[in-house]
């Protein structure tokens, strides 16, 4: 809900917007980077990067986003983006299957991943951190095996269809991923999930107190089982999307999914324990966290040192977040008439 | 009291896990318009009791009645649908959720349809807000606050309003009071009051006397699992209740009359006095 006719839009409000600390950040970042890194990073070559990179990590961090909203972890989605474009890749080129097929087989490869986490994590008590750390080491096994097995190496190259790379994987005027659009469409139905659909509410409930949740009727277990799914299949897409994008499929390609998408999602305000977030602030989490990626590329840092940029920004953004966070409930125990 | 049904009785409940034994012989009932009050000191096996009327837990042995016909609680999804609510001490709801929102978890209004079904947050707010208003909470007047910005007092109206809105005939209330000031309390015995009179039937589980003085009808003693006296308004003074929880002389010479009822009885404690 991003309009309040009762209230009406005052600074006060938005200062209470658990978004606001999310969008000056990534204001601040924007024009330190600018600053630094001069006409290109303010021109094409720098917004397409930024985007290219936020399109990729940005679907999967919406998807996470929610699952770390729900309270819990998805730690798999590293794995399942190359186990993802290997299936794509080794249907098309090893078994000659059309194009389409190979890819709806590889993002049935997701929503499978994303079952079994989610089987794993509803039925049993082990923390889900621990769950998908299995499942990942678990599917990177089996992509490695085999894809050697099948193909007789750790990469594939794959020519698509004309409409498989128009679809998902040309670059808009050289430079803009496809994905950016894809991004979007992931955007408006997440968005559309959280904050529109009742479902919604049963994920901030479920994130919120579990055993609440579950004692007001909410089917948590279909709930998690499905929020895995949802995560599965966003990564699968990914993978997809980076197979026919570059025509090629890599075993070892994916790992830094994993922590930069839930980088991506703590920085947009989501609360690591479960309860609070929302999809504007995971978008804005994930343009600040590649602003800052690409920033150092394009400022000529030493790219040595760039991890212990995102390192620091990482800190500093969860504590305006907390902030933050502490600010919206203090007026809104102030509000009273 | 009048001689309507109980709403809610137990009948012989007896509740062990394994080998040891939680509650013994349990017989307690509470009518509409009723307040029972539970108390007993921690360990006396108050909560597991909570947890039995509350779908939680399942009796060992012995019945659980409802409206005179014996009923099974399996989960407690089927024990709030039989109009059982309970209320735990924080209130149990979602401190970063608005207040329209976790009145509503679980059972959503919404508007359009199929696919396009899309959260009334508006309606939601408004009943939210009506609801507890009329339990006389005014200062609650936008139901886009959140849950965590209300003190610990209108949390808990906001989960008894919650309960009686969607239709909760037996409110269970766990130590409603236990972690208020003065103040507070004496807004949350208000609540308790208005769910009275409402009809509902009210199971109060507290340790403090002067919140059970304040608004019981009826009282029952718990003590090592066992109903250890069980007395109507006025029966006993305050100080006399309070000699009972606080474990003074009367305490001790229960647990002295107990024990040894139970060593000549196989180890069953006595029945109710």
């Amino acid at each position: 809900m991003t309009t309040k006719p009762t209230a009406g839009i005052t600074l006060r409000h938005l200062a209470s917007r658990p978004e606001a600390g999310s969008f000056v950040g990534m204001i601040a970042v924007y024009v330190f980077f600018a600053l630094m890194g001069g006409a290109n990073f303010i021109g094409a070559p720098g917004i397409s990067s930024v985007l290219n990179m936020s399109s990729e990590v940005g679907i999967i961090a919406l998807s996470v986003g929610l699952l770390m909203i729900a309270g819990q972890l998805d730690m798999s989605v590293g794995s399942v983006v190359p186990a993802s474009s290997l299936t794509v890749s080794l249907l098309a080129v090893d078994f000659g299957v059309p194009d389409i097929l190979a890819i709806l087989g590889g993002l049935a490869v997701g929503l499978a991943i994303g079952f079994v986490n989610g089987v794993l994590v509803s039925r049993t008590r082990i923390p889900s951190l621990i769950i998908t750390i299995g499942t990942m080491f678990g599917v990177m096994g089996l992509t490695l095996g085999l894809t050697i097995l099948i193909h007789g190496s750790t990469g594939v190259f794959l020519v698509p269809g004309d409409a498989a790379k128009a679809v998902f994987g040309q670059l808009i005027r050289n430079m803009f991923q496809v994905s950016i659009l894809w991004w979007a469409v992931f955007v408006a139905v997440i968005y559309g999930l959280l904050h529109v659909s009742p479902l919604g509410n049963w994920i901030f409930a479920l994130g919120g107190d579990k055993e609440s949740a579950r004692n007001a009727g909410i089917p948590t277990g279909k709930l998690t089982i499905g929020l895995y799914m949802l995560s599965g299949f966003s990564a699968a897409f990914v993978g997809v999307s980076q197979v026919m994008t570059f025509n090629a499929a890599q075993v070892a390609a994916g790992q830094t999914f994993i922590f930069n998408s839930i980088m991506c999602v703590v920085i947009g305000g989501v609360l690591l324990t479960g309860g609070a977030g929302s999809v504007l602030g995971i978008v804005l989490g994930t343009l600040t966290f590649c602003i800052v990626n690409q920033g150092i590329f394009f400022s000529g840092l030493d790219p040595n040192y760039g991890s212990i940029i995102i390192g620091a920004l990482l800190l500093i953004a969860v504590m305006t977040n907390d902030k933050f966070r502490a600010m919206a409930l203090a007026l809104s125990a102030g509000r009273r008439s | 009291m009048s001689d309507k049904a109980p709403i809610l009785a137990l009948r012989g409940v007896n509740k062990s896990f394994g080998p040891i034994d939680v509650l013994h012989d349990i017989n307690i009932e509470v009518r509409a318009g009723e307040v029972l009050c539970l108390l007993g000191d921690n360990g006396a096996g108050k909560s597991t009791l909570i947890k039995l009327m509350s779908g939680v837990h399942q009796p060992t042995s012995g019945k659980i009645e409802m409206d005179g016909a014996v009923v099974a609680l399996p989960t407690p999804r089927a024990a709030s649908e039989k109009g059982i609510a309970t209320v735990h001490q924080f209130g149990g709801t979602f401190p970063l959720m608005s207040i329209g929102r976790s009145f509503f978890v679980g059972v959503e209004p919404t508007k359009g349809w199929g696919p396009f079904k899309v959260y009334d947050r508006k309606t939601a707010n408004e009943i939210a807000v009506k609801a507890v208003q009329d339990f006389g909470i005014t200062r609650i007047d936008d139901g886009d606050r959140l849950v965590g910005g209300l003190s610990g007092g209108e949390r808990q109206s906001l989960a008894i309003a919650r309960a009686v809105h969607f239709g909760a005939r037996v409110l269970i209330l766990d130590e409603p009071t236990a972690a208020l000031g003065v103040k507070q309390a004496a807004h949350v015995l208000r609540i308790v009051n208005e769910a009275k009179r409402r009809g509902l039937a009210v199971i109060f589980i507290t340790h403090q006397v002067m919140h059970a003085m304040a608004v019981g009808d009826h009282f029952a003693v718990l003590i090592r699992g066992a109903i250890a006296a069980d007395f109507k308004k006025g029966e006993r003074t305050r100080e006399e209740i309070t000699d009972l929880m606080a474990g003074g002389e009367t305490m001790a010479g229960l647990e002295a009359s107990i024990e040894g009822y139970m060593a000549d009885h196989a180890g069953h404690p006595p029945p109710a006095v």
